[in-house]
């Protein structure tokens, strides 16, 4: 079954069109990664999955977005949307707080309160995203002293103490040094396993290197969809070859 | 549960509404309880003889309650308090935001706060000791002291209206060859002139509004000043000094007092408020 | 020869010019350390144990109970204003849409509060609290008076800080399925607690400074605040002076013009010192929020 279904999905931010007509499916155990140029839509369909866009006034939206089947908009109430669809910014955003008190934040804000409970989901957490034994003697220092690369990595083990079915990515790595994004990248791949992961990036070469499937989106149009391989050595499409072999504009 | 959740959400929203409007009733309150109290006063002396009466004597018979020589007085000390604060504060704001060094902004800026946040009394005594011996209980006086105590609100807005002028007017200035301070004169000042305009009016509502120091310098004579060493009593001070014993009209006359005080600042506010957004 | 006169020309108004500002500044600091050091030197003589005796008498002229009741008006005015202040900083920088009607109205009233002098805040205090409510002169009168006075001030330095909290903090919080609730009180309002704290402090400096919103509220009685059953308790609705009142009190006596220096020395050192703090703090805010 998959984990996201979108059907015709549009979205207005005021009288601008951002998304036009959107169809996508995501399943488990796959990477799905967004790409197009800044603006085309991208980064606004994966908000779109989670409804950090209702932070946006003026944002309106029609068509048909699913989450195992249970529409986004009506069915499902958003908090507890955004616990199985967790997500990480481009640049690190860790809290003003303790590494632990990073990672207990979500199960806290879910009601979970007993002490060996947050223990065990912190060590577990920051353990699956390869960054336990690089903070395990300051869990009680402040996040904000960690290296970007490390409170990226942080982040993602944040988002992943919710116990999330989907991870959406957006832009990840931008913010980062090669050699902390080649350890996000490892690290999705080895997540991959578990989760739905979608992932926003400018980087062909991150696509190609992590992707299963790979969607090119033109000016809130998505233009094709397909196993990244096809789109990057066959595309159907003369605007995604121009894109992916960096003919375009 | 998630029923609970969404109402404790809800139920939070509006108390932090609710505490949004008591300033809102405050202001309400306030008006409301100077007018009922002040109104009849004016109603029974009579606006134009109130406002314009050149008689203030409470204890006579009948009593008379004109306080134009209050309103002149504090139009006085406050017309003298612009003069020697505005400049000087108009300047300081130049140099804050210009030229001052950053290690001296750093001692700087917090002597500016300080200068701020000195008690009206502590002036109150700076200026019985150091200034009414020499200048006498007088406009001149009370003017001064005003001006320095006006010095850090108009320096402190002129500056930030200064720096939210936009770097390239300055840059384009220097690129025509002009010299740094005629940049800064020419250009920039000019460019943030209704912030400093809306300075200097902050100041003068200060300025009115300030009792305490000017009632121990000022002399405090209700009467209409021939010249600037003579006292005079402000509309603050016409409260301050009689309400401790003032009964009846002549106390009521003291809250209508107040109530033309109000006006003054409103007007004042309003004119701050206009400059300021026509600043952004 | 036209040109060169025009180069000199213009080079002495450079050097006119920053004179200018240069002295300005050099004036208001030379009017600071004047009148700081003015103050000092004529009190700090007078500073003597007998200024700080527990009971007040017109010999001794004790400053301790005006130094007591100042402490608890501050204390129980902030109590007050805190909650108030911050729970509309929070209303205005986490819940409300900008341009909405009710959302003005706020503002200004904020502002007007804001440009209110205190002699007005007493006359309304008087009317409303002593006699409307018939508190009579009272530590509760002068307390609700100062809080409507600190309240703008409060808001504005606890809406500032909480505008300066990153939305990115938001946006995690919100991203993890967190309440909008425990955004604001887990996330948002712990990263601008300096802020808030620096508008505190600023308040207690207002508080602590403030004589003529007071006369006609608190009253002028030089005594200790505490109720029959002895300290700490306070019988709120005794008539107490502060520090500034008590200043203006001896003034009007005329009789004790050096004591009334020394305690101008010791309120300013209270000043000085409650500035440095929020200087202090302040800064540390900038480095944050950069």
């Amino acid at each position: 079954m998959n984990v996201f279904d979108i059907a015709a999905l549009n979205l207005w931010y005021g009288n601008f069109q951002a998304l036009k007509e959107v169809s996508l499916a995501a399943a488990d155990a796959e990477i799905t990664a967004l790409i197009g140029p800044s603006g085309c839509g991208k980064s606004t369909l994966l908000k779109t999955l989670n409804r950090m866009n209702d932070l946006i006034p003026g944002c309106r939206i029609s068509g048909d977005a699913r989450l195992r089947g249970q529409d986004i908009y009506t069915e499902l109430p958003v908090n507890e949307l955004r616990r199985r669809v967790g997500m990480v910014f481009q640049k690190p955003n860790p809290f003003p707080m303790s590494v632990y008190d990073n990672i207990a934040f979500g199960p806290r804000a879910h009601g979970i309160k007993s002490r060996l409970a947050l223990d065990e989901t912190v060590e577990k957490t920051l353990r699956a995203a390869a960054i336990w034994d690089e903070v395990k003697d300051r869990l009680r220092k402040s996040a904000l002293g960690l290296s970007g690369g490390q409170q990226q990595r942080l982040c993602i083990a944040r988002a992943l103490a919710v116990t999330p079915e989907a991870l959406l990515l957006d832009e990840p790595t931008s913010a980062l040094d090669p050699i902390s994004t080649g350890k996000i990248e490892e690290l999705l791949l080895t997540l991959k396993k578990d989760y739905c992961i979608i992932i926003v990036t400018h980087n062909m070469q991150q696509a190609t290197r992590i992707s299963d499937k790979t969607a090119f989106f033109l000016l809130g149009e998505m233009i094709e969809y397909d196993h990244t391989k096809k789109i990057f050595s066959l595309p159907r499409d003369k605007r995604t070859e121009d894109y992916v072999t960096g003919r375009f504009g | 549960m998630k029923y609970k959740r969404m109402t404790s959400e809800s139920v939070m929203r509006a108390v932090f509404f609710l505490t949004a409007l008591v300033s809102v009733l405050a202001v309400l309150l306030i008006s409301l309880f100077l007018l009922v109290n002040g109104l009849p006063a004016l109603a029974k002396i009579g606006l134009f003889d109130f406002l314009l009466g050149r008689e203030w004597s409470p204890s006579d018979a009948p009593p008379l309650f004109g306080i134009l020589p209050m309103i002149a007085g504090s139009f006085y000390v406050t017309a003298t308090a612009l003069i020697v604060g505005a400049p000087v504060g108009l300047l300081a704001a130049v140099f804050l935001a210009r030229v001052c060094p950053p290690r001296l902004y750093r001692v700087l800026k917090p002597g500016v706060n300080l200068l701020a946040g000195i008690p009206s009394v502590v002036y109150g005594y700076f200026g019985m000791a150091a200034l009414v011996p020499h200048l006498g209980a007088s406009i001149l006086s009370a003017g001064i002291l005003l001006g320095v105590m006006i010095l850090p609100t108009v320096a402190t807005i002129a500056e930030s209206a200064l720096r939210s002028v936009p770097e390239p007017y300055y840059e384009g200035a220097l690129a025509l060859g002009a010299g740094h301070y005629h940049s800064v004169f020419r250009v920039v000042v000019p460019a943030a002139r209704s912030g400093i305009l809306a300075a200097a009016v902050l100041g003068v509502g200060r300025a009115v509004g300030e009792t305490m120091a000017v009632i121990m310098v000022a002399g405090n004579q209700p009467r209409l000043p021939h010249s600037i060493f003579q006292g005079v009593r402000t509309m603050t001070a016409n409260i301050v000094i009689e309400m401790g014993y003032a009964a009846e009209l002549h106390r009521e006359a003291l809250i209508a007092t107040g109530v033309v005080l109000f006006v003054f600042i409103l007007l004042i506010n309003l004119c701050f408020s206009a400059l300021n957004r026509s600043s952004r | 020869m036209k040109i060169s006169f025009q180069k000199n020309n213009r080079k002495f108004s450079e050097i006119f010019l920053g004179a200018l500002t240069w002295g300005a500044a050099l004036l208001m600091c030379a009017v600071l350390i004047y009148i700081v050091g003015f103050i000092v030197w004529r009190g700090a003589p007078y500073l003597k144990p007998s200024l700080f005796s527990p009971v007040y008498n017109s010999v001794n002229v004790s400053l301790l109970p005006a130094l007591v009741s100042t402490v608890y008006m501050t204390v129980f005015a902030l109590a007050l204003a805190l909650p108030f202040g911050l729970g509309a900083a929070v209303y205005l920088a986490e819940y409300a849409r900008r341009g909405r009607k009710v959302v003005r109205m706020i503002r200004l009233a904020t502002e007007t509060l804001a440009g209110i002098p205190s002699i007005i805040h007493g006359l309304f205090g008087m009317l409303f609290f002593v006699t409307y409510l018939g508190w009579g002169f009272s530590l509760l009168a002068g307390v609700f008076t100062l809080t409507v006075m600190i309240l703008p001030l409060i808001m504005r330095a606890s809406e500032e800080a909480l505008l300066a909290t990153p939305d990115s903090y938001r946006e995690g919080a919100f991203a993890l399925g967190a309440g909008k609730l425990r955004v604001v009180f887990r996330i948002v309002l712990p990263a601008a607690a300096p802020g808030v704290l620096a508008g505190v402090i600023l308040a207690v400096g207002r508080i602590v400074g403030e004589t003529a919103a007071l006369i006609y509220t608190a009253g002028t009685v030089a005594q200790m605040p505490f109720a029959e059953t002895g300290p700490p308790l306070v019988d709120v609705f005794s008539s107490v002076r502060t520090l500034s009142v008590h200043m203006y009190a001896l003034t009007r006596e005329g009789l004790h013009t050096n004591e009334g220096f020394a305690t101008a020395a010791t309120l300013l050192i209270v000043v000085i010192a409650v500035n440095a703090a929020a200087a202090r703090l302040a800064g540390r805010v900038g480095r944050n929020g950069a």
